[in-house]
């Protein structure tokens, strides 16, 4: 092998800094080759190595009586009863959706959906969070279509219903949107494959599809700001980093996995990802202790000639790495033939610690593997905490002319209108498992063969976050735990989805530090440990970064699935009765930027013991069978809820605010965000009401269903027709002009 | 009576379509279930019902169902079906069906370009055939969708042949069962959703059945199509 180092302006181009180079001189002894710079570049790139994030994320709540594996596996796993564990995770995609925003999302979807199903679970439900630019920004119509598009292409034809996620709009994504998809699995306790390698001079594996010379430096591309459009490190230029997704592949892959999973025959499994074969083999041999050699000249290759440096730093997708136990080899070459999938044995592990990697007989690179898996960079960058806004009273927030027409106008906002265009072009049914379709609280899918089911769903408000980082971050999982009671399953864990900025930015770090510590006192008193997660950072366009967007996605498991609640309002004359406290809160709330036309004021406050207190209240409720319609209570409040009910069940209602003292103004009870609320439609508000009083729920009859038409008080009603069309409108409108 | 359900590479609604028609068939004689037949396996047992299930076989790739209907097991099912053997195609089974030639037309792009998937109402044309046999005519029923080619194209005498043959199985409607542009999902030709062969032994539809043919997922207006089968067949 070369002596020769690479030139500074090489290892620049590889995202290295100075010290990091010093570092890896350090380690190897000389310098490395090319190859192995690549190596070190993708394995320590921010994508792989969470070098930023890594201090903070220490800080989190992992643990739980019911999780089986935290974070550091492919995906968290928690024991759902009956010998079954949920497997799920939610990953970032949003650079390459950016960049090519069909195959970006497409290869988003394959991505997480290979996290899961490489521990062994069959993946039962997908859900996206979206957050797109302003809908006057030239790109957003384009992205938004190519996203959808992709997000449905991919899990439409693999075959996993997708049954919930989020969407936000905002400027602050103009130059960088995201896209973080979810997907949860379900595997048997004794079936659960994770990624540590054993068993010296055991064969490794390279299955799926053919490795080609598509998303070579992926991951690095994934941990750098763009720069303006055109110029050096523009958007368009880096199109060539994006991968190209096969669900086709894919869904063969699942099931080839899932059957060899069903014998003895694997000792390991690891997906090839982001870096593709270079983490997937480190990351084998590092948890196991263990080095690894590889006959680069096995691995199976789209195009002759093809380098040891693309092969290791080829982003191909749908493949998998496995290690078999000897004397398997056979049996799992039948299995993946059967599915018309490629297999080739590549290595063997070693205890030499190191990597080993031939070609034509020649030792190509030889690097080891704690250093560069574990020993990665750690950084605890310095921050400046978000300066405190000053909260809004509401009586500082004028009142609307009409507030029939207020409400119509919040109803139709792109925040807060119909997602409906969306996700029915996502096979949300397929599997014929799905009991809580999209469009409510919380998806819902059974657990096959059984009436047990788990509620997922994915949350985050980043203008609170954006406002206020700490209380955002506790908001975010008060959200995600609210949606999952309102749906009656008792949630059980989160995984998140850290997005920010540049973290070498004081400021920025400041509001990824504010959201970690919100996320982690919110989890650790609501007993909801994060088993999984993923950082993206550098999102971010000229030195603007978007609005910090901690996205929670959460799983919650319902005992009996006939014993749910579902958003849609539809017993007639029944009492609507709310539960929590309600002060009022207009700052940063969605009223007072689309009505009152002004960003700004602190978030609502969250209270936990009070998000515990009544979220635990209204699950038992809904368990005891004594809930017709539940909806948590979220942006736009109160009026907001009620109209989302009634449209759901399409049954009127009629609005009325109690008769007690400390009421706020009527625009802030009907459209203030006070947190640890549910609207609830029962046969009789007395003994809930008693009930409560009970458990020290704070609660108060508001209203009456019925009829075909929303009042609210002192308004003139408002027909369901016409709420509706307000609700349902502007986003085919909006996306009607494209032809994407 | 036995029914196979045809596993294609990229198939993803056979095991749906296998658990609702195991429950018709355990309704009637219990511990009886449908066999999967793997598209390699051409010689499969002799059966009363073969089902081409939903899904991407073959990825879609060059035409929906294209790859499919030329696989070593569709020339036994086109086969087995020209002597008799009823064959009901979901979805993408419709689409294999039509490339098959065992159903005239042909399933193109929707109209919106769009995949859609949403319930719809299905009227029911007749219920005198094997399948809609616990139907009425003129019946109204909630069926889910879910495709990107469901757009029913035909030559304009093949679509009078069909209605004249009374081979139209099911058509898109509105609530009040009208045949409304607004109520045809995809821009099929005559709102079908579903037709038979001459001899009404093949069903192709684009609906989903199995997917409300249990309260515990939203109804079941899609059970008596396979409690009918099982019915005719056993």
């Amino acid at each position: 092998m070369s002596q020769d180092g690479p030139p500074p302006n090489v290892v620049a181009e590889h995202g290295l800094s100075a010290e990091e180079y010093d570092r890896i001189l350090e380690i190897m002894g000389r310098a490395p080759n090319y190859l192995e710079l690549g190596i070190f570049s993708v394995m320590w790139s921010e994508h792989c190595s969470y070098k930023s994030s890594k201090v903070w994320l220490k800080t989190l709540p992992t643990e739980a009586p019911w999780v089986i594996h935290g974070p550091g596996e492919n995906a968290g796993v928690i024991d759902i009863g009956e010998g079954l564990a949920a497997i799920f995770k939610m990953e970032s995609h949003n650079h390459p959706s950016f960049i090519e925003p069909y195959q970006g999302a497409a290869t988003g979807v394959g991505g997480i959906l290979r996290d899961v199903f490489t521990m062994g679970a069959r993946p039962v439900a997908n859900l996206n969070a979206l957050r797109f630019g302003d809908p006057d920004h030239p790109k957003t119509r384009h992205l938004l279509a190519g996203v959808v598009a992709g997000i449905g292409g991919y899990g439409n034809c693999i075959g996993v219903p997708t049954v919930g996620g989020e969407v936000n709009f905002d400027p602050g994504y103009n130059g960088n949107i995201l896209v973080n998809a979810m997907t949860l699995g379900i595997a048997r306790q004794d079936r659960i494959f994770t990624s540590q390698a054993s068993g010296i001079g055991n064969p490794v594996v390279y299955t799926g599809s053919k490795t080609g010379r598509d998303g070579i430096h992926g991951a690095t591309m994934a941990s750098a700001e763009f720069g303006g459009d055109g110029a050096n490190g523009g958007a368009e230029e880096k199109r060539p980093t994006v991968q190209v997704g096969d669900p086709f592949t894919e869904k063969l892959l699942v099931e080839a996995c899932l059957e060899l999973m069903a014998t003895d025959a694997i000792v390991a499994i690891q997906d090839m990802g982001a870096a593709g074969l270079t983490s997937s083999s480190f990351e084998m041999a590092s948890k196991g202790g263990l080095g690894i050699e590889m006959d680069l000249d096995r691995v199976p290759c789209r195009e002759d000639g093809m380098t040891p440096y693309e092969m290791m730093l080829s982003e191909s997708q749908e493949r998998m790495l496995m290690v078999l136990k000897p004397g398997c080899e056979d049996l799992a070459r039948s299995v993946f033939e059967k599915w018309d999938l490629d297999f080739a044995i590549i290595g063997h592990l070693t205890d030499s610690g190191r990597m080993v990697l031939k070609m034509h007989g020649e030792v190509v690179g030889d690097l080891p593997i704690d250093p560069l898996a574990q020993a990665a960079p750690e950084y605890k960058r310095p921050y400046t905490p978000t300066p405190e806004v000053p909260v809004i009273a509401p009586g500082e927030v004028p009142e609307p002319a009409d507030a029939g027409a207020a409400l119509l106008q919040l109803l139709g906002c792109p925040d807060l209108c119909s997602r409906r265009w969306i996700w029915e072009q996502y096979d949300h049914m397929v599997m014929a498992d799905t009991a809580g379709r999209p469009g409510g609280d919380a998806g819902i899918v059974r657990i096959h063969g059984t009436n047990r089911g788990l509620a997922v769903t994915t949350d985050c408000t980043p203008r609170y976050c954006q406002a206020a980082p700490h209380a955002g971050g506790m908001q975010a999982v008060a959200e995600a735990w609210r949606n999952l009671n309102a749906v009656g399953a008792r949630p059980l864990a989160v995984t998140d989805n850290l997005n920010f900025g540049n973290p070498e930015r004081p400021e920025v770090m400041g509001q990824f530090v504010g959201c970690v510590q919100g996320i982690g006192e919110a989890c650790r008193a609501l007993d909801f440990p994060v088993v999984s997660g993923n950082v993206s950072l550098y999102n971010e366009t000229n030195g603007k970064a978007i609005p910090p967007t901690p996205a929670i996605g959460a799983v919650g498991l319902i005992e009996n699935l006939d014993r749910t609640a579902s958003i849609a309002l539809t017993c007639e004359d029944e009492d609507l009765v709310l539960l929590g406290d309600t002060l009022g809160h207009l700052g940063a709330s969605l009223y007072l930027r689309e009505i009152a036309g002004r960003r700004e004021g602190a978030p609502p406050t969250v209270d936990l013991k009070a998000e515990r207190r009544n979220g635990d209240f209204v699950r038992g409720l809904i368990e005891a069978g004594r809930v017709s319609a539940c909806h948590d209570l979220a942006d736009g409040g109160l009026a907001v809820a009620l109209a989302e009910m009634a449209l759901a069940g399409g049954l009127g209602a009629c609005l009325n605010p109690p008769e007690e003292p400390g009421l706020p103004p009527l625009h802030a009870w009907l459209f203030g965000e006070d947190q640890a609320r549910y609207l609830i439609s029962v046969p009789a508000a007395g003994p809930v009401l008693e009930a409560a009083k009970g458990a020290g729920v704070p609660a108060a009859k508001v209203g009456t269903s019925g009829g075909g038409a929303l009042t609210l008080p002192g308004a003139a009603p408002i027909s369901l027709d016409k709420l509706r069309s307000a609700h349902e409108e502007w986003l085919p409108a909006y996306m009607g002009d494209t032809q994407d | 009576m036995k029914a196979a359900v045809i596993v294609f590479p990229g198939s993803n609604c056979d095991r749906d379509v296998a658990v609702a028609l195991a429950a018709a068939m355990a309704r009637r004689n219990p511990n009886t279930a449908p066999v999967m037949v793997w598209h390699k396996d051409a010689d499969f047992a002799a059966v009363d019902l073969i089902v081409l299930p939903g899904g991407f076989s073959y990825g879609d790739y060059l035409r929906c169902g294209a790859m499919a209907a030329k696989s070593p097991v569709m020339r036994e099912v086109v086969r087995r079906a020209e002597k008799g053997v009823p064959v009901l195609g979901i979805c993408n089974g419709f689409q294999i069906l039509t490339e098959a030639g065992l159903l005239p037309g042909a399933l193109i792009r929707n109209a919106s370009l769009k995949f859609v998937c949403r319930d719809v109402t299905l009227r029911v044309e007749t219920g005198q055939s094997l399948f809609t046999s616990r139907y009425e005519e003129g019946q109204t029923i909630r069926i889910p969708i879910a495709h990107h080619d469901g757009n029913y194209v035909a030559g304009g005498e093949d679509v009078a042949r069909l209605e004249d043959r009374g081979q139209i199985a099911f058509r898109y409607c509105d609530a009040g069962g009208a045949l409304t542009g607004a109520a045809n999902p995809n821009g099929s030709a005559a709102n079908i959703a579903g037709i038979f062969n001459e001899a009404k032994t093949v069903l192709g539809l684009m609906p989903h059945p199995e997917r409300l043919a249990d309260p515990a997922l939203g109804g079941i207006d899609g059970r008596p199509l396979f409690d009918g089968l099982v019915e005719a067949l056993s």
